[in-house]
């Protein structure tokens, strides 16, 4: 009982994960139109950024300055860059993205060398945030935090007792991904600027025409999408692993999301986001053979890219796009 | 007329350039100039940017490697100038499969479906190693005592022109295929899908036959790279190959025919020399497509034809001290663009071997300020200038333009995106 939910809980928290990078590629492509290539690039970028703030100024400082710096860059590259061949069209705006995720894979590899860094959260996220313990005749409880000396151990040899700690990195991970959902939401349909903004992704040239600045809208719009990455990639670089390889590995897993999830749908994303995770962590912990010699663990990886080929023959617009081609 | 002299020109091309490196480079080359064309058949043609082109071609390599393979140890008659078509074979057999799932989408979906069939693909190599062989690959070998016609692929120049036609005869069956109803109706569906569906064609069904020839020539170039290395491994079928392919192809151009020629070429010359001469390469290359992207999104097969009609209309003479001016400044700002660059890189990756190193006749030293200081210095002596020539020279060139009656034509189809 204490596996299936230590590894929903796991799922979740993954999934959630994902869905903190799939929001913000989800609003930039459907309100420009643009296919950000490096988004995930700028995950990793936040991942070293909040790095090395975190050596300076701590954790809980690089949780809320490496998002604010590369959503500022991000939104440079989109004034200075990603705005020249707007007028193209959408093909060489993804090319340029594409471009982009070469030099800041090359850059990071520049500054902060190839191998992978060793980026642990601050001494209060290491312990877990809670413990299930299962004691034999006494059923599954938790404990806050790691549990008191001796409650892990039975004093009666042929009690059982088992103990699974959840730990507190994907806690914060799981409270972040909320908080910025709740966050997008009120500003969404709360403010002012959240009015214009879903004014902007039906009817664009009429905004302009109201005398809203619409590529500065555009630009900010880009920014915060880029400083989601980037704080997700602060949560996420110190709970998994901070290496060159990471824009790669959640750049195609984030693709897969957005295209089960239908390409432009925010609340398809959030529900392909929580799918592919619960899915590739279960079968990840999963101790079922296969196919001969196989095991569903070794198969996870694949797991998506297999769903998301279903989901193309089955609803090539994904689970809640619209359906025209 | 072109193709005979790029048959003579194939044909001529290892008698100049005659070491056995060389040699390998020319293969190289034609393998990398079917891939793009390949690509670009999807890419160009028919508006589908495809991010997992080298799944078509590698799983043809793995395919031609298999087949060699089984004709060496006695199964069946295969002569190993018919490998690479077997190489084709594998990836139309693949593509017939894949295509489907990747032809439902069009436009973004599209790019990122072929992606995620990419990893999926790159995934599998590592369960299924009876076909791909695990981290090592499958090798063959193409000498296997078969000879066809006198003929044993054992000298590199008897293979070089097994390459080379095959180089120019997919070369030459690509070209004709944009000139048939089915290639002018890719051309239609990537410019106005919604008009072809409207006179009763279903785009779908033509963007998934354009994928199955595409994936056929890349399978081609599969086959042709298995016989060149005599070794395939999961590498073929990555997304660094696949974004090779992309990055190449964009560079050389891909509004016209001779793009993705010129980008295999250059797909090669990156690779292999640029890789050996630099570490920083893949950072200079990711520089140089954002310039193209953005500065000449024809790629250079655009800049050339341009060029080409500035020649023909009498203009170009006048340019050419302007072009030299901004050539050298570039040149020199550039210059210590590279130096920056390389010192940041021989302080990340060599730091243990000292702190000098010599680099384009420089002796540079990453401790003293005065190499920082001389990059800065040839940065700003380049760019200074640059900056001030380079309205001037653009102004210039846009009144040559009017002069001769030319009009900037768009070079990248927008289409369904």
């Amino acid at each position: 009982m204490e596996f299936f939910i230590t590894t929903a809980l796991n799922g979740l928290s993954y999934g959630l994960m994902l869905f903190m990078l799939s929001a913000g590629l989800t609003l930039t492509f459907s309100m420009m139109g643009v296919l950000n290539f490096a988004h995930a690039s700028f995950y990793m970028l936040g991942a070293y950024v909040g790095f090395s703030i975190a050596h300076a100024w701590g954790f809980w400082a690089a949780l809320l300055l490496a998002p604010l710096a590369v959503g500022v860059a991000g939104a440079l590259f989109e004034r200075f860059c990603l705005r020249r061949v707007h007028a193209l069209g959408h093909v060489p705006e993804l090319l340029v993205t594409f471009g982009l995720s070469y030099i800041v894979l090359e850059t990071v590899q520049l500054v902060w060398g190839r191998s992978a860094l060793d980026f642990s959260p601050p001494p209060s996220l290491q312990g877990p945030a809670f413990t299930l313990v299962h004691r034999a005749g006494e059923g599954l409880h938790a404990v806050w935090g790691a549990p008191p000396d001796g409650v892990c151990s039975a004093a009666d040899a042929a009690l059982r007792v088992s103990c699974s700690p959840f730990p507190a990195t994907r806690a914060l991970m799981v409270l972040v991904a909320l908080l910025m959902l709740a966050l997008i939401a009120a500003l969404l349909t709360r403010t002012r600027t959240g009015l214009v903004v879903r004014a902007a992704l039906t009817h664009p040239e009429m905004v302009n025409s109201l005398g809203h600045d619409l590529p500065r809208l555009y630009m900010l719009l880009f920014g915060a999408g880029t400083a989601l990455a980037a704080l997700a990639g602060v949560v996420g670089g110190s709970t998994y692993l901070t290496e060159p390889a990471m824009a790669a590995s959640m750049g195609a897993m984030v693709f897969v999301v957005v295209v089960v999830g239908g390409l432009g749908s925010l609340s398809g994303a959030f529900a392909a986001s929580l799918l592919i995770g619960l899915l590739q962590t279960a079968a990840a912990a999963a101790d079922v053979v296969v196919l001969s010699g196989v095991t569903l663990a070794r198969l996870a990886p694949a797991l998506p890219f297999v769903l998301m080929l279903l989901m193309l023959v089955l609803r090539p617009q994904g689970l809640l796009g619209r359906s025209s081609a | 007329m072109v193709w005979p002299l790029c048959a003579v020109l194939l044909a001529l091309a290892p008698l100049i350039f005659s070491g056995s490196f060389a040699l390998a480079l020319l293969s190289q080359m034609g393998i990398a100039i079917v891939a793009c064309l390949s690509f670009n058949l999807l890419f160009g043609q028919g508006g589908m940017l495809s991010f997992g082109h080298a799944v078509y071609a590698g799983l043809g390599g793995f395919v031609a490697m298999h087949a060699l393979n089984a004709f060496s140890a006695g199964a069946g008659w295969l002569p190993v100038s018919l490998v690479p078509l077997c190489g084709g074979l594998g990836g139309l057999a693949f593509a017939l499969v894949f295509a489907y799932p990747s032809t439902r989408r069009a436009g973004s979906s599209f790019a990122m479906i072929t992606l995620g069939l990419g990893e999926l693909v790159y995934a599998l190599t590592a369960l299924l190693p009876g076909f791909f062989g695990g981290e090592a690959g499958i090798a063959g070998n193409r000498v296997n005592g078969h000879v066809v016609l006198g003929v044993s692929f054992g000298p590199a120049i008897e293979l070089y022109y097994l390459l080379a036609l095959y180089t120019l005869v997919c070369a030459l069956l690509m070209y004709l295929f944009t000139r048939t109803p089915l290639g002018q109706m890719l051309q239609a569906v990537r410019d106005n899908p919604q008009r072809v569906a409207s006179i009763g064609y279903d785009p779908q069904r033509v963007r998934y036959l354009a994928m199955l020839l595409a994936g056929f020539f890349a399978g081609i170039s599969g086959g042709m790279a298995a016989l060149h290395f005599e070794i395939v491994n999961a590498e073929a079928v990555g997304s660094a190959r696949s974004a090779a392919y992309l990055v190449f192809t964009v560079l050389g151009g891909t509004a016209s025919f001779a793009g993705p020629v010129l980008g295999g070429v250059l797909m090669v010359l990156c690779t292999v020399l640029l890789s050996a001469w630099t570490k920083a390469w893949l950072l200079y290359l990711g520089l140089g497509f954002v310039l193209v992207v953005v500065y000449a999104p024809g790629g250079l097969a655009g800049v050339l034809a341009q060029q080409l009609r500035l020649v023909r209309s009498g203009h170009l003479l006048r340019l050419l001290p302007w072009y030299g001016a901004l050539a050298a400044c570039a040149a020199v700002a550039l210059w210590g663009v590279a130096l920056a660059i390389e010192m940041l890189y021989h302080q990340q990756l060599h730091a243990a071997s000292g702190s000098a190193f010599a680099f384009l006749g420089l002796a540079l030293d990453t401790a003293t300020p005065g190499s920082w200081l001389t990059a800065l210095g040839l940065f700003l002596a380049g760019g200074l200038p640059g900056l001030w020539l380079y309205p001037r020279c653009a102004a210039r060139y846009a009144q040559a333009h009017a002069e001769a009656g030319l009009h900037a034509q768009p070079a990248v189809a927008r289409g369904i995106w």
